[in-house]
């Protein structure tokens, strides 16, 4: 098989050259593969008509050869050809796709809401040892990232903030700015991405996993509802650890905030909490806490819907995952805007 | 056949996992042109066996010498080399999903070799033919096709560097019996066309009176290696269990059964 390629090379100048009449000696023993490049071309010239001859080590099984090509298997299909009207069932395709995963999602909600009801009524079938499980797996192993990660971008965000306010010797309105940015904005949309990208691509892995290997039918069939072992305690678990992620996410981009103002402008510890006192109001910490569990909803039905949609190959695995993470991402700040007009509203 | 080498030839293999030991003395000869069936019971290290013939697996002791070169001794790249003159199907058919049937069997003619489209698709069309499926399936994805469609993929996928020797794993395992018998008999006539030496594992009673000329059995960490008619009259309880349990009926017509060569 190796010989391949020279022989298609040959092969091809012999064809370019197209003469009368074409002598093929072969000095070496052929395998199929090249033996069938040889015979396609031989009948490709003796069908326009021209003398071919094969001398030497003629390959014994080109009658093998000849007589599976003789076998009416149909055609090879050829690469596919667009015409305006195949564009135009592309595109009826695509919108049918997405009105049908519009309508798999609306499946998806009705189910959950009512393996949700049950939950409500009996707690055994809230499945309480999973929840704890994907509380700890969600949450306690996230708080390392979620912490770091909060007290860097405080400590960004002061000593930018620090830098501008200086020229204006307004530099104790960093603090302002720190602790209300913090506590507003900062530290659950911070944890949201965090929990996003962690979580939310992990639950659209782990559940689309378990559809390729049919262990969400085996489920079905032993008359388990997936939706209560597989979807709910995973919504539930986010929902109860986002505000607790955000309240480290909080507390630590506080401190990354002291932390600055006490290196960079000389602020004492006892002065930074007292200006904090009075720069926050009663409703700065609950406005930033109340979009958590909002927002642990969001990446967990994202991430759990995708997920159980894959379905087939384990491309769509990837491609779902990828889905599922930028679509919680959106939403969620999606979702922060509008909290934004209406906290603005109602003067929150 | 006497005077012909050996093709494969296992000596002394012992395979351990940690204190388990699966392999104790391993060894058996595969000559060429023949169709050599391994059997043994679920945990008899059958798999193991295949991966410590493809070089997948280095052995605890013992050697595996292929076409006369000592596969347990070679580097990685000079393993490389010789992995391509062997084709190989797994269970499953491992085809991969993400790829198209074409794209599949192209896809290690590709990497060894520099073609063009136009030589891949007369190739794949090739491949398609000599494993009997219609070319329309060189478009569709494996999740599209049935159980038996998969298995011939996987062994036109095997097929696609012109090997000489193939490793098949349960071949027919999942198939119903047309389909089974069909793949019996393309694997009989691949053989006889093309001269290959095969080595598959096998559970199907059928495949192995159909198509195996001689048998490997695993027992007690061992290898009992005859004709199919010496390893059914063999005394050993294992064997005897195996062969002529329950699902052993089919074997008892065996004299009359045709055996193909």
């Amino acid at each position: 098989m190796g010989d391949a390629p020279a022989l298609v090379r040959a092969l091809g100048a012999a064809r370019a050259a197209a003469p009368d009449s074409l002598r093929v000696e072969i000095a070496g023993t052929l395998d199929i593969g090249p033996s069938w490049l040889l015979r396609g071309l031989v009948t490709h010239l003796r069908g326009a008509g021209r003398q071919v001859e094969l001398v030497g080590r003629v390959p014994e099984h080109l009658r093998f050869l000849d007589e599976i090509a003789a076998r009416d298997v149909g055609m090879l299909p050829g690469p596919e050809q667009f015409t305006l009207a195949d564009r135009f069932v592309a595109f009826g395709g695509a919108l049918r796709q997405r009105v049908a995963s519009w309508y798999e999602a609306l499946v998806f909600g009705g189910r959950l809401l009512e393996s949700a009801g049950t939950a409500w009524r009996s707690l055994k079938r809230l499945r309480v040892p999973s929840v704890v499980r994907h509380m700890h797996e969600t949450g306690v192993q996230a708080i390392p990232v979620v912490a770091v990660i909060a007290l860097l971008i405080s400590v960004i965000s002061a000593y930018i903030g620090a830098q501008q306010l200086r020229p204006f010797g307004a530099e104790i309105y960093t603090v302002d700015l720190v602790t209300i940015g913090v506590l507003r904005e900062l530290g659950v949309l911070l944890t949201a991405i965090m929990v996003a990208g962690r979580t939310g691509s992990a639950f659209a892995a782990e559940l689309g996993v378990m559809k390729l290997n049919d262990e969400v039918d085996a489920l079905e069939a032993m008359g388990m509802n997936p939706y209560e072992v597989l979807v709910l305690p995973r919504v539930v678990a986010l929902v109860l650890v986002m505000p607790l992620l955000t309240v480290v996410a909080d507390f630590m981009g506080l401190a990354g905030g002291a932390l600055l103002t006490n290196y960079l402008l000389d602020l004492p510890w006892s002065q930074f909490v007292m200006r904090l006192d009075s720069s926050i109001g009663d409703t700065t910490f609950w406005a930033g806490l109340v979009k958590a569990p909002v927002f642990g909803l969001l990446i967990a039905l994202t991430g759990t819907l995708r997920g159980l949609q894959v379905r087939e190959s384990s491309r769509e695995l990837g491609r779902l995952t990828t889905v599922a993470v930028v679509q919680s991402i959106f939403l969620v700040i999606f979702a922060d805007a509008l909290f934004a007009i209406y906290f603005l509203e109602i003067d929150f | 056949m006497a005077a012909t080498p050996p093709l494969i030839v296992v000596r002394d293999v012992v395979n351990r996992f940690g204190t388990q030991v699966v392999h104790d003395g391993v060894g058996f000869e595969v000559m060429p042109g023949e169709i050599f069936g391994i059997v043994g019971g679920s945990g008899s290290g059958k798999s193991v066996l295949l991966r410590t013939l493809l070089g997948l697996r280095h052995p605890d002791a013992g050697s595996v010498v292929i076409e006369g070169r000592e596969v347990t001794a070679m580097d990685d790249r000079e393993l490389r080399e010789v992995k391509r003159r062997y084709g190989v199907t797994f269970q499953h058919g491992a085809l991969f999903t993400s790829l198209t049937v074409a794209e599949n069997i192209t896809l290690p003619v590709a990497e060894a070799l520099d073609l063009d489209e136009a030589s891949l698709a007369q190739l794949v069309e090739l491949r398609l033919r000599m494993v009997g499926l219609p070319l329309e399936a060189a478009a569709k994805h494996p999740a599209q096709l049935s159980g038996g469609m998969v298995k011939r993929v996987a062994l036109a996928r095997a097929l696609a560097l012109d090997p000489t020797i193939l490793f098949l794993d349960e071949p027919t395992a999942g198939l119903d019996p047309i389909a089974a018998s069909a793949f019996d008999e393309l694997v009989l006539y691949l053989r006889d066309t093309l001269h290959l030496t095969i080595v598959m594992v096998t559970h199907d009673l059928d495949t192995l009176a159909r198509t195996c000329d001689r048998v490997a059995v695993l027992v007690d960490r061992k290898v009992i290696v005859d004709t199919l008619e010496g390893i059914v009259a063999n005394e050993h309880p294992w064997i005897r269990h195996y062969f002529h349990g329950g699902r052993g009926r089919a074997l008892r017509a065996l004299p009359e059964n045709g055996r193909g060569a």
